[in-house]
């Protein structure tokens, strides 16, 4: 009896636990699996769907929009750390117009499930549109209010890193869109609770977080930083134990789902967020190593819960 | 785009810095010259991306300059290790646009993406000139790979240590009159080609990238009428989308 796993165990006992086993629920939708690639690190979905059915994901989260079109910052926009990278893309979109004309209905050719808006702004009037218009689309699940963005000056950094400015936020969001809003924290700050708290307080849905680190390379040969724009943001591998810190430290301050990300790139990963108290998952950086990472992560779930003796990931809460 | 793992037949130095490298896989999504392949290196993060320099049925050759730590290592590898690849990566030189007599210009480890141009396109029985500008005698390859192609080919050196001193656009060739042009080699000289070339043409871009298959906009440059990024509207832009601001 020791070599039968969960689900053996499971279907001698006459249970079927196999089809919802990865099933969660993120602010009252119900996910098949919580693997979500995370903003920024796919598109619009369409790069992947060529690879395969992504169909298969919770769902994901899509490049952020803004009102306006961006071209975002001059290149050199990546630097390779170890474990890791930086970015500095500066939230280049083709804005609002064009993904709700063009990407979004594009976009349901290939992908079937409600889909999670990633909107940024630079004023709490660009917020309030850019939600009240992406909020109206039926394909929209969930608004994924970046308040972090670490690369454009004078930006989303200031809204994120100040619990007041946050709050104010998620208040001139909430009144514009019944749709979940999950806000989507920096952990470039002193006190990530006290933004988490401000948030839930002024009526987020949820918290996704983190964004990435803020971070800089310097190239030996030229003396000058690798990133054109100096500064950009740190990911990948590197980050994870932060990351996982800070999901820990704020699924315990708040009573909303939190969703964790950073660094995650295998199904022990996934796991690990998710008894830190994170309720579903993004992977961002492994996507752009492995465009397969997301597929492989969702494949590899099951039989790393039996390693583990998880026999559904919604057993799974906080330590 | 495919994902796969390639065979490693030889890893050989043509020079001090750049090695030829030939592996055996699957080639089906290698569509024509002027792709590149994005490597996975034990031990790094990102991917190195390496333009294709051939493809032979099953036999990919990857000839790449050793500038950071990636590349050297990537030096090091032995016959029969394997490696992971991305392969049919960008979009490659339009043949379709040759005209009835092209000029291939390529600089340094720009040469490479070239010499499977030159096979494509004397396939279809075209003359081709080729310049290939280095900065010194120790630095020449391929000039034999590009002649034994049936191309008339003229070496520069930039101090003049083996063939026509100066770089490409001092070429004899370069002046004589051509169809269209093909390019690869570093901003600098893709810079004076677009100034003083006579015809149209097109340029491959080098550009330090997150993905390499278009989902992270790390390698997104600013063209004539929007952006593109280089590693899925690129590497290769034409003359009249260029904009040099970037």
């Amino acid at each position: 009896m020791g070599e039968l796993n969960f689900a053996d165990k499971a279907r001698m006992n006459g249970e079927t636990v196999e089809r919802d086993r990865l099933a969660v629920e993120l602010c009252g939708i119900p996910l098949e699996n919580p693997v979500i690639p995370a903003s920024g690190t796919f598109g619009y979905g369409a790069e992947f769907a060529e690879l395969y059915d992504i169909n298969i994901l919770g769902t994901f989260s899509f490049k952020g929009t803004t009102l306006e079109p961006r071209y975002g910052n001059p290149v050199p926009r990546i630097a390779e750390c170890t474990a890791g990278m930086i970015n500095a893309v500066g939230l280049q979109n083709p804005g609002i117009s064009h993904v709700i004309a063009e990407e979004l209905p594009r976009m349901k050719a290939y992908f079937h499930k409600p889909v999670m808006a990633n909107v940024s702004g630079f004023s709490l009037e660009e917020y309030a549109e850019t939600c009240r218009l992406l909020g109206k689309e039926e394909q929209v699940g969930w608004l994924e209010v970046n308040i972090s963005c670490p690369n454009v000056h004078g930006g989303g950094m200031s809204f994120g890193t100040d619990p007041s400015a946050a709050a104010e936020v998620v208040r001139t969001v909430r009144k514009v869109t019944d749709k979940p809003v999950i806000v989507k924290l920096t952990p470039n700050v002193t006190d990530i609770v006290s933004i988490a708290r401000a948030c839930e307080e002024a009526g987020a849905d949820g918290i996704s977080l983190i964004n990435t680190l803020l971070g800089m390379r310097i190239d030996l040969k030229t003396r000058k930083p690798v990133i054109k724009n100096v500064m950009g943001g740190f990911s990948g591998p590197a980050v994870f134990p932060v990351a996982l810190r800070m999901v820990y430290q704020v699924s315990h301050a708040v009573s909303i789902p939190v969703v964790g990300m950073g660094g995650v790139s295998s199904a022990e990963d996934v796991l690990e967020m998710m008894m830190a108290g994170a309720s579903a998952i993004e992977v961002g950086s492994q996507n752009l190593v492995d465009p397969f990472a997301c597929k492989k992560i969702i494949e590899a779930l099951p039989e790393t819960m039996d390693r583990f003796g998880i026999r559904r990931l919604s057993e799974l809460s906080a330590l | 785009m495919k994902e796969s793992l390639f065979k490693i037949i030889t890893n050989k130095a043509l020079t001090g810095s750049v090695y030829e490298m030939n592996l055996q896989g699957d080639t089906s999504e290698i569509t024509g010259p002027g792709q590149f392949v994005n490597v996975r290196i034990p031990g790094f993060y990102l991917r190195r991306p390496i333009s294709v320099a051939f493809v032979q049925n099953d036999i990919l050759t990857l000839t790449y300059k050793t500038v950071g730590k990636g590349t050297m290592e990537m030096s090091g590898f032995r016959e029969e290790e394997e490696l992971d690849l991305l392969t049919g990566l960008g979009n490659g030189y339009d043949l379709s646009r040759a005209g009835e007599h092209p000029i291939l210009l390529g600089g340094g480890v720009g040469v490479p993406p070239l010499l499977y141009l030159a096979k494509k396109l004397r396939e279809k029985k075209l003359p081709i000139d080729v310049v290939l500008g280095f900065n010194t005698a120790s630095e020449v390859f391929y000039r034999k790979e590009f002649e034994l192609l049936g191309c008339r080919t003229e070496v520069t050196t930039a101090d003049g240590s083996y063939g026509t001193k100066g770089f490409v656009t001092d070429a004899a060739l370069f002046r004589e009159n051509h169809s269209y042009f093909y390019t690869c080699g570093p901003l600098p000289m893709l810079k004076a080609v677009y100034e003083k070339s006579a015809s149209d043409g097109e340029f491959s871009f080098e550009e330090r990238m997150g993905c390499g298959f278009g989902a992270c906009m790390g390698c997104s440059v600013k063209v004539k009428g929007g952006c593109k990024r280089i590693c899925k509207d690129g590497p290769v832009l034409r003359k009249e989308e260029i904009l040099w601001e970037n």
